[in-house]
């Protein structure tokens, strides 16, 4: 086989993401768990693994850079090494996101939610499948799954809109909601970009296997 | 518009095909990068443009190679086809004589007598060429005594000296230094605006860099041809992405 040298080191940026892809998994799966839970611990450990993942794309982004360098990819390994760069961005933000979410989280949690978490909790959980989709879905090269992922946003996004509603509700209710509910309309807000940022790797993941980026050829 | 249209091209060197029915548009003012494996027929294609297959013994051709739409292959006078169709090698390859005689051969050939009238074109072939400042105070020495990417360059004029309208490239760049290449490489890129290049090139990233057009070549066949951008991100051959990518063999 030639050039094993460079497959290697493509073999490594698979692994490096894959972790990246872990980490930022239980970054929301904490923040998701302290969010329904308000659970602080849990809260702490997601603002944990943002800072895990921050340095990941670091890594990340200087072996894309090296590669770039030595290699001069063109054709599929430039499409997998540029789908790299672009994703890690996406998933340095989820981690971020979830970072965020907990930050609320731990303010909250003195108080009593003005209401009982449905939506949110089935927010948390589209989020964390997607997330989950889109690495499966580079991973494994699965362009059916990839876009599964890019149509399952829209799932995140109609759910956003009934928790919005439910927190209006509320405020109308009683004014004084309306502190906690503009803190848990953040919450889904975050919720909502992760979807984004989860349908954006899918689409990344498209663009490595097929060269067509949303549906465009470039 | 097309330049140059290749139909149903065969080429014969004795009893060995080196070229397997071959179709290929080659567009105006741009720039067409023939890229493959060495002996898979790249140069032999582009010197069927200018018909310097026609110096090889045995070699038989069946097919068009149609310049405006007009066989080359058919009443063209070869004199004049390589006056419209110039043609740069791998080794600069100067005259023994001075920088001007070089650059003045083929308008003198071509009956062009007057010294202001060969002044004024040994000039402009030579800024075209990108390298008048670097010569215009030595002339009159001999061209040997420049520098290997000078050489090359004052090639390139000489060929330009009789205006043609195709300019054909074989590794021009092969035995030059990056400094030098990347001169080339910039005066071919200004150089499409005036005339329609054809370059054989080994280097990928050459191809990448200054070809509109990229046509792959494996045992002697045309295996895929289009735009650069698209065949070196998204091949649509298999053997395009194996050669490609440098894991082919």
């Amino acid at each position: 086989m030639m050039r094993s040298r460079f497959d290697e080191q493509l073999e490594l940026l698979n692994k490096e993401l894959l972790e990246m892809g872990a980490l930022i998994e239980h970054a929301i799966e904490s923040a998701s768990k302290a969010l329904i839970n308000q659970d602080i611990d849990s809260a702490k450990k997601a603002i944990e693994f943002d800072r895990e993942v921050d340095q990941k794309e670091k890594d990340i982004e200087s072996l894309c850079l090296k590669l770039l360098l030595q290699q001069q990819p063109v054709a599929r390994d430039l499409r997998q090494i540029s789908a790299a760069l672009k994703m890690i961005t996406d998933m340095e933000r989820i981690g971020d996101q979830a970072a965020d979410i907990s930050g609320i989280v731990i303010y909250l949690a003195g108080a009593p939610y003005i209401k009982k978490l449905e939506h949110l909790p089935q927010m948390a959980d589209a989020a964390i499948r997607m997330v989950k989709g889109s690495i499966d879905a580079y991973v494994k090269k699965d362009l059916t799954l990839a876009k599964k992922i890019i149509d399952m946003d829209d799932i995140i996004d109609d759910l956003f809109v009934v928790i919005k509603n439910e927190l209006i509700e509320r405020i109308h209710e009683k004014v004084e909601n309306g502190e906690q509910a503009v803190d848990l309309l953040m919450v889904a807000k975050y919720f909502e970009r992760i979807g984004d940022h989860a349908q954006n790797i899918a689409e990344w993941v498209e663009y490595s296997i097929t060269g067509k980026h949303k549906g465009e050829l470039i | 518009m097309t330049k140059i249209k290749i139909n149903n091209l065969n080429l014969f060197y004795g009893s060995f095909q080196a070229l397997k029915n071959i179709n290929l548009s080659i567009e105006a003012n741009e720039i067409t990068a023939f890229i493959g494996p060495s002996g898979c027929g790249k140069s032999t294609l582009l010197k069927t443009i200018n018909r310097m297959n026609d110096l090889v013994e045995g070699c038989k051709i069946d097919g068009e190679v149609l310049l405006d739409g007009e066989n080359v292959y058919g009443n063209m006078d070869t004199t004049l086809l390589r006056k419209r169709v110039g043609m740069v090698f791998q080794k600069p390859n100067p005259f023994p004589m001075s920088i001007y005689d070089n650059v003045a051969f083929g308008p003198r050939t071509h009956g062009i007598r007057g010294k202001a009238k060969l002044d004024d074109i040994v000039e402009r072939s030579l800024r075209d060429a990108a390298i008048w400042d670097e010569l215009k105070d030595r002339l009159n020495k001999d061209a040997l005594g420049i520098s290997g990417g000078q050489q090359q360059r004052l090639c390139i004029a000489r060929a330009l000296a009789v205006e043609p309208e195709v300019l054909l490239m074989d590794e021009p760049t092969s035995a030059l230094d990056p400094v030098s290449t990347s001169k080339i490489e910039e005066l071919a890129t200004s150089l499409k605006e005036k005339y329609t290049i054809v370059i054989v090139t080994h280097n990928m990233q050459q191809a990448v860099r200054i070809s509109d057009k990229t046509a792959f070549f494996l045992l002697g066949e045309v295996i895929e041809s289009g735009n650069t951008e698209r065949l070196f991100s998204v091949p649509r051959d298999k053997r395009t992405e194996d050669y490609i990518t440098g894991r082919f063999g």
